[in-house]
């Protein structure tokens, strides 16, 4: 079959909502975007395990100690499925896992940002959460399956993140004028970031027109901004805080609240590597790997003794 | 990274209650079968979602070709007596 055959019957596939699954025909550029948008996701989920694995020693309580940890937990979990499904792919995880760490592949910006006080717990929970599950609904029916099926499980798990969060900023915002202006802190600090996490603006977004004639986006980055900020401003202003956008407003007219202009130098400056805490994640990450590598090796040796042993018996 | 700490791709299924199938969830990395099982309950079983776990080696999975659905599933397709809806019995008939 000619390639532009295979082409024609990928897309009439895709066009009557029929998943693409690993063994099936697919275009090169198909294959090469989803590794690409699959593992960034993946080192997203392990990355960001950093700034609130820093503080699972510190939490208020062991009520708040036990749920931190089951988080952290299921973003490892939300990693490895994603791992997963980039290696049906035909990419080894441990490949792009070294993509990540000599700074070739990217991850997702906002965890670039340090996680300073209690509240920021609470701010990453509702706001940074809140954004990633924005993102995931709609990926969950995305043509490529394996990247469906784990978005379906991690949006089911990721549910409870973003109420745990909300959760901490509704007691603050209740708290003591130490507590509420800690917590008026922290979404101050993590606003931005988080609108930026749905990626540059349409205008100016390279991927966008191919990912959705290929079903893997759904939305623009602009509307799930949108739908972001229609579904969190009535949530801030519920428990009496007030997001950092003077020029924030509801159009009655239109539905839809009207939010300021973002500072795009800034974005692309962390996206590139110099925000403020770029270096530390990496070093983290890297870390992590070679520290761990003697385990790895020691379970792969002993694995290989056992079989040994069972042959003979 | 060294050959050795390469660990290999295992498939997991889980049943999700006492009598039911095994359904395919996911699949992890490990170096033996025993800690395939560990794994895959920490990851795959984290809010009760099972009660028996098989692994097998994903390697030694084998799989009918994508490619080739339409012919090798062909032969079912015009047999329609197979099912109970192709025979026409009369109205009111009960207990059928
Ligand atoms: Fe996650
Ligand atoms: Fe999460």
């Amino acid at each position: 079959m000619s390639n532009e055959e295979l082409e024609r019957q990928f897309q009439e596939k895709i066009d009557n909502e029929i998943k693409i699954e690993p063994r099936d025909w697919m275009p090169d550029a198909y294959r090469n975007l989803l590794i690409r948008q699959i593992s960034q996701h993946a080192h997203s989920e392990t990355v960001g395990m950093l700034p609130e694995g820093n503080w699972i020693t510190r939490a208020p309580s062991l009520r708040r100690k036990q749920i931190l940890l089951a988080k952290v937990q299921d973003e490892a979990g939300h990693g490895l499925y994603l791992y997963s499904a980039c290696e049906t792919l035909g990419v080894d995880r441990e490949d792009t896992i070294d993509d990540l760490h000599s700074g070739k592949a990217k991850y997702s910006s906002i965890f670039n940002y340090p996680a300073l006080t209690w509240a920021d717990m609470g701010a990453i929970g509702w706001l940074v959460d809140g954004a990633a599950i924005m993102n995931q609904i709609p990926l969950s029916r995305c043509s490529y399956g394996p990247y469906a099926r784990s978005m379906v499980r991690i949006c089911k798990e990721e549910s409870f993140h973003q109420r745990q969060g909300y959760e901490i900023m509704t007691h603050l915002a209740n708290g003591t004028p130490e507590q509420k202006a800690m917590a008026q802190d922290a979404l101050n600090r993590f606003w931005w970031p988080a609108m930026m996490m749905f990626g540059p603006s349409d205008n100016d977004s390279k991927h966008s027109a191919q990912s959705m004639k290929w079903k893997i986006k759904r939305f623009t980055n602009d509307e799930l901004r949108q739908q972001f900020v229609d579904a969190t401003a009535p949530q801030a202003e519920l428990i009496g805080l007030k997001v950092p956008d003077a020029d924030l407003k509801f159009n009655e007219s239109t539905g839809h609240y009207e939010y300021g202009e973002m500072n795009w130098d800034e974005f692309w400056q962390v996206v590139n590597g110099n925000g403020p805490c770029n270096k530390e994640r990496l070093d983290a990450r890297r870390k992590a790997k070679e520290d761990g590598m003697w385990v790895r090796e020691a379970a792969a040796a002993y694995a290989k003794k056992q079989e040994k042993k069972e042959k003979r018996a | 990274m060294s050959e050795n700490a390469n660990w290999p791709l295992w498939e997991v299924f889980i049943s999700s209650k006492a009598g039911m199938s095994h359904k395919h969830a996911g699949s992890l990395r490990a170096a033996d079968a025993k800690m395939a099982i560990e794994n895959a309950r920490d990851v795959y079983t984290r809010r009760s979602e099972g009660t028996s776990i098989w692994v097998v080696k994903t390697n030694e999975v084998f799989a009918s070709d994508p490619n080739d659905a339409d012919a090798f599933f062909d032969p079912a397709n015009t047999k329609a007596y197979r099912h109970p809806t192709f025979y026409v019995i009369p109205d009111g008939v009960k207990n059928m």
